[in-house]
């Protein structure tokens, strides 16, 4: 079962990833975006893992809907409101459980990416973040190992696409040829969850 | 005060300099003095380009006389910033409406339509319409 420090210690492990690689975030979005992914998610999962450490939420769904609160509240790009809407749907799937089983995070997951399609308009293939997650949740009932490949690979995928959606479209065939920032980041965060599940879970 | 029961106009932007401007040049074009309660919330609270959701709330918290405000934005994080507020309920004043229109034309549409005392529908339909204006 996955408690409330689970979740915690999956929006830190998130954080520290993003850390790590928002340079490489930051490159993926100078030449198709604004050059902003990086330093935008890293101001925001800052912000979420000191608001998690300082005061943690008792419950699963409380630590997803006030990370994601605080992701529409201080990234300032897309990301917010879409990582936002993510946690925030997720964490309402979640209710007020003490405690969730593997198969109702994936669930949570499924809602949450929902939301996201409803609220950018995009579907997969379109080039986004939904092109990394789709997968992700899709394999997340296997393992968490799974969901982070699938992840990984649906992030690599996005290269050959044509952006249709945000400001990366506006460059048509341009687009092509570079990897999604944003199915990037969303790789990182599924990956996350391995890490917060400890060292054991890895071996899998 | 004047303005009691006007709709308020709420006008988001990725630079605060736009914001303003628009907003300026919505008031002036509306010849309509301080009648209608119009706030800019542009960048980010950095003062960088981007969008801030406090800005957003603040903006809108400012411009409520009880009639209902009329958000308008100009692209991206923008719009699901203020869809993503609007989904939750309670982070905008009641009868908070993100209104489809072009931005600079729009938020002129908006202002003028709201001077007169119309109501939040109209104001919406206002700013909606200055899409079907072309010029060539």
């Amino acid at each position: 079962m996955l408690d409330a420090d689970f979740f915690r210690r999956w929006m830190t492990a998130a954080a520290a990833s993003v850390d790590r690689e928002a340079d490489r975030l930051t490159a993926l979005d100078s030449p198709i975006g604004d050059a902003d992914h990086g330093s935008n998610l890293q101001r925001g999962f800052r912000a979420v893992r000191d608001a998690l450490d300082k005061e943690p939420p008792a419950t699963p769904g409380a630590v997803l809907t006030q990370a994601g609160r605080l992701l529409i509240s201080t990234v300032g790009g897309a990301s917010g409101p879409l990582y936002g809407t993510l946690l925030r749907r997720a964490g309402k799937s979640l209710g007020d459980a003490a405690e969730v089983d593997e198969r109702q995070l994936a669930e949570a997951l499924r809602a949450g990416t929902d939301a996201v399609m409803q609220l950018g308009g995009a579907a997969p293939g379109d080039k986004t973040m939904i092109d990394a997650l789709v997968p992700a949740v899709d394999a997340l009932g296997d393992s968490f190992a799974a969901a982070r490949d699938a992840a990984e690979r649906g992030a690599v995928a996005t290269t050959p696409l044509q952006a249709r959606k945000g400001r990366a479209s506006y460059l048509g065939e341009r687009s092509i040829g570079h990897q999604d920032p944003g199915a990037t980041s969303s790789a990182l965060l599924i990956a996350a969850l391995l890490d917060a599940s400890g060292p054991e879970a890895g071996r899998e | 005060m004047s303005d009691d029961g006007r709709v308020g106009i709420v006008l988001v932007s990725h630079s605060a300099a736009v914001a303003e401007s628009v907003a300026e040049l919505a008031k002036g074009l509306a010849g309509s003095g301080d009648t209608v309660a119009v706030a800019p919330a542009g960048g980010t609270a950095g003062g960088d380009l981007g969008t801030s959701a406090e800005l957003i709330s603040a903006a809108a918290a400012s411009v409520d006389r009880g009639a209902g405000v009329a958000v308008l934005t100009d692209l991206g994080s923008a719009v699901l910033t203020v869809k993503t507020l609007l989904a939750e309920g309670d982070e905008l004043p009641e009868h908070t409406r993100l209104v489809d229109a072009p931005f600079v034309e729009g938020a002129v549409a908006a202002v003028v339509t709201a001077s007169t005392g119309a109501d939040l529908a109209a104001v919406e339909a206002a700013a909606a319409e200055a899409y079907t204006y072309r010029k060539t």
